[in-house]
């Protein structure tokens, strides 16, 4: 199968799945007890019966369940998520005033937790008995277990009273000036921390998942034959193995990034990011069914992004499988 | 007792059933034994510290923000409104851990019924199952069991089975791993010719083979699921007249910075719970697979 092949096969399975998100969390919220049209009202501050089906008519919710779904469905094949109850906003602009510092957050972390449990992971596997691998393991294991919004008002109550080096609230400072370098140097400020707190639950998976890997490869013939060859320690370790221990890491970044986008609602809610979760959190609050549906919708979305990445970045780093495959 | 002794070495050695050999690399595992002394201390504390200190821990007793070990009455502080820290400890731990235990019970069982059914059958019901399975991976667990909990009002039971319901992939993953390997193995089919129907197979014959990895897969899910209830209670989408550890962080989080106590107690207790559990899930590991131990 040829590449572009490949990837269009890949791009409908992404386009069935969501929309079996779609169909799935709209009889979901159907199912639950609650009139949506009363929390509407009661949104607005009580209502009499006509409001009420005032209500539902505005909303469609006056109509068949299929019907319902059917708009619900149209709607969203031309970018329209619907009217927040609460926010009376577009979901679709709500969403995207929110996904960039979402993403941003993701990545950041994803980076942090990948670069840090590599390196962490290759130098304990060079002495898998040795006491920095016994170091890694049990940091490895401590960074997993701590629950990850704790682990942020840790690093909060760290950095505000005791070393205040990191700005621990919101992505930007209030009293901002400057060009365009200076906001991005703001963002990422800001970004340090959050970032660094939801990349130390990964951390531990990444770090035991190189070390086991590069333990593996450092064990095959064509690593000794490097060796043999003379060349240097670096050369053999960063250029011969890691480049074969590193196809069960891209699997798992794959795997992980559902739960990067979990870890990040956590996170965001401690450190006042500005991003989907805190949308998600106060949409939950208000029974705000449209966003909710919408940001289910967009973060099922960029999971199968991340997925679709995955696969691709997978197939260029294996040559066999690129190979083999056309 | 023989009297001929073999040529080499101490002769053939005892057979030894597969549990007590694991057993015996089990008790070797010092973070292992540490990590399942640690959780029964956590467990009995939780289960018998309520009747020893007794007392509501809603109940205002002494100035807000008391610092731990200053007063005798209240020995780990209060917390925002003048509330016993130790009480919050002691009442909050109970439905924490029995979060986490229900919902890996039900994560297991889900996985089990499903994984092993694909697993087993193989063919379209297989495909069928596991492209299930992977929409459900592609929802994002901790927000797709805040829909869940929304939809159907906070409780224990709505928690743990929200968490169940997000959580069950994995497991399906590795039952159908294990079953699609041990189906092809002889005892199965001399289970099969001796005519055995396909259910007495399946929960007779292929699970109990299965279940080392599963038992380890169900340790760790149990401390997964308690950061997950932990997680969800701090965002306060759990039932708040539930004391947890993880509630007992949210109401206290506006106030770090001028009382550190209140967060940091309930923290530790989730941490030290977790950490325990994943010490015995990694040692439990160990000692199925002894392969993989130089790992």
């Amino acid at each position: 199968m040829g590449l572009t092949a490949y990837i269009v096969r890949r791009l409908i399975y992404g386009i069935i799945l969501l929309a079996g998100v779609l169909v799935l969390n709209f009889f979901l919220i159907h199912a639950a007890p609650g009139d949506p049209a009363e929390t509407i009202a009661g949104a607005m501050g009580g209502a009499t019966a006509e409001m009420l089906s005032g209500i539902r008519a505005a909303y469609g919710l006056d109509k068949p369940l299929l019907t319902q779904l059917a708009i619900y469905l149209g709607h969203v094949a031309h970018g329209d998520l619907g009217m927040s109850y609460y926010f009376n906003q577009p979901v679709i602009s709500l969403i995207a005033a929110r996904v960039g510092p979402t993403i941003l957050l993701v990545f950041a972390a994803q980076l942090i937790a990948i670069t840090v449990g590599v390196v962490m992971g290759v130098l304990a596997a060079r002495k898998p008995s040795g006491p920095l691998s016994a170091v890694i393991t049990v940091l490895s294991t401590v960074g997993y277990a701590a629950p990850v919004f704790w682990t942020g008002i840790m690093l909060i109550i760290l950095f505000a009273s005791i070393i205040p080096i990191f700005p621990v609230d919101g992505m930007t400072s209030a009293r901002f000036s400057g060009g365009f370098v200076a906001h991005v140097v703001d963002v990422l400020y800001h970004l340090a921390l959050p970032a660094f707190t939801l990349a130390i639950i990964f951390l531990a998976q990444y770090s035991r998942l190189s070390r086991a890997s590069m333990i593996d490869v450092l064990g095959a013939d064509y690593v000794r034959t490097a060796r043999a060859k003379g060349l240097s320690e670096t050369k053999v370790v960063f250029r011969h193995a890691l480049r074969n221990a590193v196809l069960p890491i891209i699997t798992v970044a794959g795997i992980q990034f559902g739960n990067l986008i979990s870890g990040a609602l956590l996170v965001e809610s401690v450190f006042n990011w500005p991003g989907m979760g805190r949308l998600a959190f106060d949409s939950v609050l208000r029974r705000d069914y449209p966003t909710l549906l919408g940001i289910l919708f967009f973060a099922a979305l960029m999971v199968v992004i991340a997925n679709l990445l995955t696969d691709l970045s997978y197939r260029f780093a294996d040559p066999r499988i690129r190979t083999g495959g056309r | 007792m023989s009297t001929i002794e073999p040529a080499i070495g101490g002769g053939v050695p005892e057979p030894v059933s597969p549990l007590r050999e694991a057993w015996t690399v089990y008790r070797r595992n010092a973070p292992a034994v540490f990590g399942t002394l640690l959780l029964f201390a956590i467990v009995a504390f939780v289960l018998y510290g309520t009747f020893i200190y007794k007392g509501d821990p809603y109940e205002i007793v002494w100035a807000p923000q008391t610092p731990p070990g200053v007063e005798a009455t209240v020995p780990l502080g209060t917390d925002n409104l003048g509330r016993d820290l130790l009480r919050g400890l002691l009442k909050g731990g109970g439905p924490t851990l029995a979060v986490g235990a229900a919902a890996a019970i039900i994560t297991l069982v889900i996985g089990i019924l499903l994984g092993g059914i694909a697993g087993y059958f193989g063919g379209w019901i297989d495909d069928l199952l596991m492209r299930i399975t992977e929409f459900f991976q592609v929802l994002p667990a901790l927000l797709f069991a805040m829909v869940v909990i929304t939809l159907f009002s906070p409780s224990t039971i709505t928690t743990s089975i929200a968490i169940g319901v997000v959580l069950w992939p994995q497991t399906a993953r590795l039952t159908r791993a294990e079953f699609l390997k041990i189906r092809e193995l002889e005892y199965v089919m001399a289970a099969r010719s001796i005519g055995a129907r396909n259910g007495r197979i399946m929960w007779k014959v292929i699970l109990p083979n299965a279940l080392p990895p599963l038992i380890v897969s169900a340790t760790l899910t149990v401390g997964v699921a308690i950061l997950f209830q932990a997680g969800l209670s701090f965002l306060g989408l759990d039932d708040p007249n539930t004391m947890s550890w993880g509630l007992m962080i949210g109401t206290n989080r506006q106030y770090i910075l001028d009382a550190w106590w209140p967060v940091t107690f309930p923290g530790v207790a989730i941490f030290l719970t977790v950490f325990a559990v994943s010490l015995v899930g990694d040692g439990l590991n160990d000692a199925f697979n002894p392969k993989l131990r130089e790992r």
